[in-house]
């Protein structure tokens, strides 16, 4: 037989025809295909804002000179503090923060700035809401900022000289310092890693529970045409939301896309292969749909948590980074960002990429092997 | 009583040239995981062209037998051969040999009649006009044609066993296993299945059937009791009931149960 006859004869193609038909008529498969990709969009893409700007501020100033109102100013310029009004006394500050109607508060003495003109340090104080870490951060270290920079400013007026040091900073990448510029990208590979797994172990835990896995193993399909039967859809399918996760991402977001495409496509295969491979040993695990599903959600959390997909990895416990470094996921955001936001190539690359295809290679080799052509 | 003791029959079937017998079991024995054993000892020769009946209560053994001759589950001890191949050294070469119709159907419920016909002749290696040609006949043969396009999932009972034995023998096997394929389907469906089946028979085809229908076992040309994985009863039906001493096969079966379940408690 020739070799185009036997490919052309080959077991993989029925498969493939009736995985399409399937997921034509599936749901779920279809929900996953263009629901998710909007709904983890939205879910991360705004609701997770790691830079909190913009504190609502109240002024408790009883100064109320030249120099007091300048130091205000030179706050609400740095961006983090909005004025949202004045108050009389301690116990106006304290309701006006109990009560949520500001974040922070600003306190200069009624002796700033005699203090300065005298030459002496003058105190100033910055109450913050610092219940939530994450939103008072950026407002405490604006503040110190802003508050040298005052400090320097009133040298140099006093000295007739400029400031000896102009530090500028430039936030390479992410200009704005938008988070969703961070996280969009990141998305991408959320949502793979959740599909993929989710959908092939469901897919193939549903043959085992409906008898029809038993029935395939009968005929004479071999176990390679079987599987790339199954999982070649899932594969488009992946694409698919990578590609609708982009264009969204493009437009909703104004995501950067500076590095090449094609890269950024070849080097997603890898990691769809590697959720593939988990997807297909959590079929070998659970004994139905549900837990199928159940496994796939809890091998989601170490993702979130650990792969730097919303928490930077550098901030995190040395036991933690490790576990972070046995998530495919890991990597596959390297390659995002950089390719993305960097748009740099393969000669920087290529450390994540091979430690992606080891790991495709080993979770599909195993999985394999586990998924045995008898139903024992 | 062992299956030594019980009569052998002679084949009762035309012999389709050789080899002779289209399933021999030696010495067959299952032990699952759980230490449960499922098969004993069993011992056991179809012949070429028979309609081979094997009865037993539920938990017998009897899907765990077929499912160790078609290649599904690894026998743990003993020898089988199907169509003149040993099940262990080569399935995938039987696999293209017979056709098997689980308890389940093995159907798929989002597939119409027609694409679940397609799909299995095609996985069997059925191309081009000869595929359609076949699957035209099959479509007519089971009455299916007019319910061509219809979703499976929304057939009654009958009609999926009717397709489901159109899959199964879309390849036209040599060899048939069919386990329990008339539960839960109606009297008028159970006679036509029959009638098929005998057809099958005809033809050449060896069936291998397992059934809860004493009417049904009567139908077979030669029949075997399990009980608890073991084999305890073999021969013709005429065989059957003279050993057992009773009137039908219904007796023959609830004194065996009665029995079994004796030994049980
Ligand atoms: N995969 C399995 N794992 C463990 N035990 C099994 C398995 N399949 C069947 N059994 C057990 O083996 C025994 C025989 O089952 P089976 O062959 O299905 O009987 P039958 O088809 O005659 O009703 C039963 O006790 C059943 O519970
Ligand atoms: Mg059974």
């Amino acid at each position: 037989m020739s070799l185009i006859t036997r490919l052309r004869e080959s077991r993989f193609w029925p498969m493939l025809w009736k995985e399409f038909i399937q997921m034509r008529r599936d749901r779920l498969t279809l929900g996953l295909l263009t629901g998710l990709p909007a709904i983890q969009l939205i879910l991360f893409g705004y609701a997770i804002q790691t830079d909190v700007r913009h504190l609502k501020t109240v002024v408790l100033d009883e100064s109320r000179t030249a120099e007091s109102r300048a130091l205000v100013s030179v706050m609400i310029n740095t961006g983090n503090f909005d004025l949202v009004g004045a108050v009389a006394d301690r116990t106006a500050l304290r309701n006006a923060i109990e009560s949520g109607a500001a974040s922070a508060a600003l306190v200069i003495p009624p002796d700033y700035e005699r203090n300065i003109k005298r030459g002496r340090t003058a105190e100033a104080q910055i109450i913050v809401d610092a219940a939530d870490p994450q939103s008072s951060g950026s407002a405490i270290s604006g503040a110190q900022l802003a508050a040298l920079a005052r400090g320097a400013t009133i040298i140099a007026e006093h000295y007739r000289a400029p400031p000896p040091i102009d530090m500028r900073v430039r936030p390479w990448y992410n200009p704005e310092q938008r988070s969703a510029v961070f996280i969009v990208p990141g998305v991408i590979g959320i949502l793979l890693t959740i599909t993929m797994t989710l959908i092939t172990s469901t897919a193939i835990v549903r043959e085992r529970e409906r008898g029809t896995l038993e029935q395939l193993i009968v005929t004479p399909i071999g176990k390679p045409s079987l599987m790339l039967g199954k999982l070649v859809p899932f594969m488009l399918v992946g694409f698919v939301q990578m590609t609708v996760v982009l264009v969204l991402g493009k437009l909703i977001f104004r995501i950067p896309t500076i590095g090449s495409f094609a890269l950024l496509y070849v080097l997603t295969v890898p990691f769809i292969v590697a959720s593939l491979g988990v997807g297909l040993l959590i079929s070998t695990i659970a004994r139905n749909q549900v837990q199928a599903m159940q496994v796939s959600f809890f091998f989601m959390l170490p993702n979130i948590l650990l792969s730097g997909y919303i928490f930077p990895r550098v901030a995190m416990p040395v036991p933690a980074q490790w576990i972070g470094l046995l998530l495919p996921l890991t990597y596959y955001l390297t390659i995002l960002r950089g390719i993305l936001l960097k748009g740099i190539g393969i000669e920087q690359l290529w450390r994540p990429t091979l430690a992606l295809t080891a790991f495709a290679a080993l979770i599909f080799a195993i999985s394999v092997r586990r998924f045995s052509k008898t139903i024992e | 009583m062992t299956a030594g003791g019980a009569p052998a029959g002679p084949p009762a079937g035309p012999p389709a040239g050789p080899p002779a017998d289209a399933v021999v079991i030696e010495g067959l024995r299952k032990v699952f995981h759980s230490g449960l054993v499922a098969v004993d000892h069993l011992d056991l020769t179809i012949h070429r062209g028979e309609v081979f009946g094997l009865l037993g209560p539920n938990g017998s053994g009897k899907t765990t037998t077929i499912r160790m001759l078609c290649g599904l589950l690894t026998p743990t001890a003993g020898h089988a051969s199907v169509v003149g191949h040993d099940v262990a050294r080569e399935p995938e070469f039987i696999r293209t040999k017979i056709g098997y119709m689980s308890q389940r159907y093995g159907l798929y419920d989002d597939l119409t009649v027609y694409e679940n016909l397609r799909f299995y002749a095609t996985v069997y290696g059925l191309h081009g006009r000869a595929r359609v040609e076949r699957l035209d006949k099959h479509m007519e043969a089971i009455g299916l044609t007019s319910r061509r396009d219809q979703l499976a999932g929304t057939l009654s009972g009958g009609w999926k066993q009717r397709l489901a034995l159109a899959c199964a023998t879309a390849h036209e096997p040599e060899m048939l296993f069919l386990d329990e394929p008339t539960a839960g389907v109606d009297p008028a469906a159970r006679r036509a299945f029959w009638t098929s089946i005998y057809q099958l028979a005809q033809g050449g085809t060896t069936i291998l059937v397992t059934t809860h229908y004493m009417d049904e076992a009567e139908r077979c040309q030669r029949l075997a009791f399990l009980s608890r994985g073991h084999l305890i009863g073999l021969g013709t039906v005429k065989e059957i009931l003279e050993h057992f001493h009773q009137p039908t096969i219904e007796d023959v079966f609830i004194e065996l149960q009665e029995r079994d379940e004796g030994a049980a408690a």
